[in-house]
């Protein structure tokens, strides 16, 4: 049998290693990292899709178990929380709706990138992969599974009869922030859980305290005059920049600096953070 | 050189002044701190923010051109493996320079991302990505891995329900099936002799005759003696000795009586 399967030429062939600590040098190390996982894009695409397969593997619905639950929770609280607050169902539903599902993605992504990189162990020493592809891996399935919460709000928005009109193209801006602060939430958690593993217990709690301030299941409105407040709390004002046009709303300017600014500081300190200490993560896993 | 260089990529390895250090974080700290203190005392040591650290490689230097086969002999924790994934750019050495030139495949994990909830197929696949393959050779990896491995229907069928044998097959067939100009391999591999048939053999040596350049970590000194032509003996992280196959073994043999 003659096999000649040989390495693909495309990867860098080259490995040169030094320990340069010069802040150009490690940038440039942490770029040629995100390069490399643009370019296996492909693999990253695979694994995650491969996760979720693996979760559904064997039922008959497959990821749309995923759907049906979404589903299960959305009628359920929507009616039982309408009552509560004592609102209007076809008002209140389609935004819970959108609020579960968003803050659905939300929270998951945040708690799985607490585990980037030390669910991957025996991977990263076996081989040398690019880091942000563990990152990309997790953010690409959770935005699968968002993919399959979303026809539950298109069924509660064909149900009522709801259309958000032009608005709705503002949210496109907002996917885009949402992408890029996925992609930084995955780095710098899963850097920092690797290093101290009692991140993920505090980042869980964190999680479901933001879930009761972030006005996911109650209105902003009903803060009355408090509701400025609302304006500093990163969670709220980036659910807002993508939930609001969704409802035909516009997210106001204070909503929009809020967000920016919460996401600049995010983007920044997780690459200051990645192009410090890549080079360590082998050793912390 | 410099023409080769030009034309194709001429495999070569260079290590200079190679240091590596373990920071040991995690666990009970005290207690592990003391367990290590006692069991490797003198190869660990405090840093200065008070971190316990293993000097695991010190001061590596070597240059691999085409057609050298290394062997690493030493006891355990030796820092064998770790000079494996080095070379490998799994861990950045803290110190020294790593240079690996022509492509490159470490076999260090027989079970290298193999998912055993995956099906025989879906693995295949996922190496052939990891390996930055386009489909047509995917395509072409999946028959070569099945047809040595002999799966028959079962590629379709989840790793998890594969017999052992089955599963040593699909690990070997897996590792051997890209062939690499530079191959660093653990022991396990040539170590397993006994339940790999002579097929399998055949085909491993295939891929070593292949390899322009090979850097094997064993104990087993019949192995070194059979394939390699250079034999480094690593000794607490250093370099204890480095020469000839038969010169370096002779050394390491009557220094550790019984092997």
């Amino acid at each position: 049998m003659v096999v000649a399967i040989h390495s693909a030429a495309s990867r860098g062939n080259t490995l040169d290693l030094a320990p340069d600590l010069s802040f150009a040098a490690r940038q440039r190390m942490a770029v040629r990292d995100l390069a490399e996982t643009a370019r296996l894009w492909r693999l990253c695409g695979t694994l995650a899709w491969l996760d979720i397969t693996l979760r559904y593997r064997g039922s008959m619905l497959g990821p749309f178990w995923l759907t049906l639950s979404t589903a299960a929770m959305v009628g359920t609280m929507g009616v039982v929380y309408a009552i509560l607050f004592r609102m209007n169902v076809r008002d209140y539903l389609p935004f819970l709706a959108l609020s579960l599902v968003l803050w659905g993605y939300l929270s998951t992504l945040v708690t799985e990138g607490c585990l980037t990189y030390t669910l991957v162990e025996g991977m990263i020493r076996s081989m040398r992969m690019p880091y942000s592809l563990y990152a990309a891996r997790i953010v690409v399935r959770n935005l699968l599974v968002l993919a399959h919460n979303v026809v539950v709000i298109v069924a509660v928005y064909a149900l009522l009869r709801i259309w958000p009109g032009a608005n709705a193209l503002m949210v496109l801006p907002g996917l885009v922030l949402w992408l890029l602060d996925s992609l930084a939430v995955c780095v710098l958690l899963g850097a920092l859980c690797a290093r101290f593993r009692d991140i993920p217990p505090i980042v869980g709690s964190v999680m479901q305290m933001a879930f009761f301030i972030s006005a996911v299941i109650w209105k902003p409105a009903q803060l009355g005059a408090q509701e400025w407040v609302l304006a500093f709390n990163p969670f709220f004002t980036l659910l807002e920049v993508v939930r609001a046009p969704l409802l035909g709303d516009l997210p106001g300017l204070r909503v929009w600096a809020s967000a920016l600014a919460w996401s600049a500081a995010l983007c920044g300190t997780s690459w200051v953070l990645f192009a410090r200490v890549r080079d360590r993560i082998a050793f912390w896993v | 050189m410099d023409a080769a260089a030009a034309t194709g990529l001429q495999a070569a390895i260079d290590a200079e002044h190679i240091c590596v250090d373990f920071p040991l974080y995690h666990g009970n700290a005290r207690s592990l701190k003391r367990a290590v203190f006692r069991t490797v005392s003198g190869r660990v040591a405090a840093d200065t923010k008070h971190r316990v650290v293993v000097q695991a490689l010190r001061d590596i230097s070597f240059r691999l051109r085409r057609g050298d086969r290394l062997g690493l002999i030493g006891s355990n924790g030796a820092g064998k493996t770790t000079l494996l994934r080095t070379l490998a750019g799994i861990y950045e050495p803290q110190a020294g320079r790593v240079r690996v030139r022509g492509s490159l495949n470490a076999l260090l994990d027989p079970n290298l991302g193999m998912n055993p909830d995956l099906t025989g197929r879906e693995n295949i696949m996922l190496r052939g990505l990891y390996n930055g393959l386009k489909r047509p050779l995917i395509a072409r990896l999946e028959e070569d891995v099945a047809a040595f491995a002999e799966l028959g229907e079962f590629i379709d069928l989840p790793v998890r329900v594969y017999s052992s044998g089955m599963v040593v097959r699909l690990g070997f067939a897996l590792a051997t099936a890209i062939r690499p100009q530079v191959l660093l391999m653990d022991e396990w591999f040539l170590a397993g002799d006994a339940t790999f048939m002579e097929k399998a053999r055949m085909r491993l040596e295939d891929m070593v005759r292949g390899a322009d350049i090979l850097v094997l970590s064993t104990h087993v000194t019949e192995i070194v003696r059979t394939w390699c032509t250079r034999v480094i003996w690593l000794d607490q992280g250093r370099v204890r000795a480095d020469g000839s196959a038969e010169t370096v073994l002779t050394a390491y043999l009557g220094q550790t009586p019984g092997r």
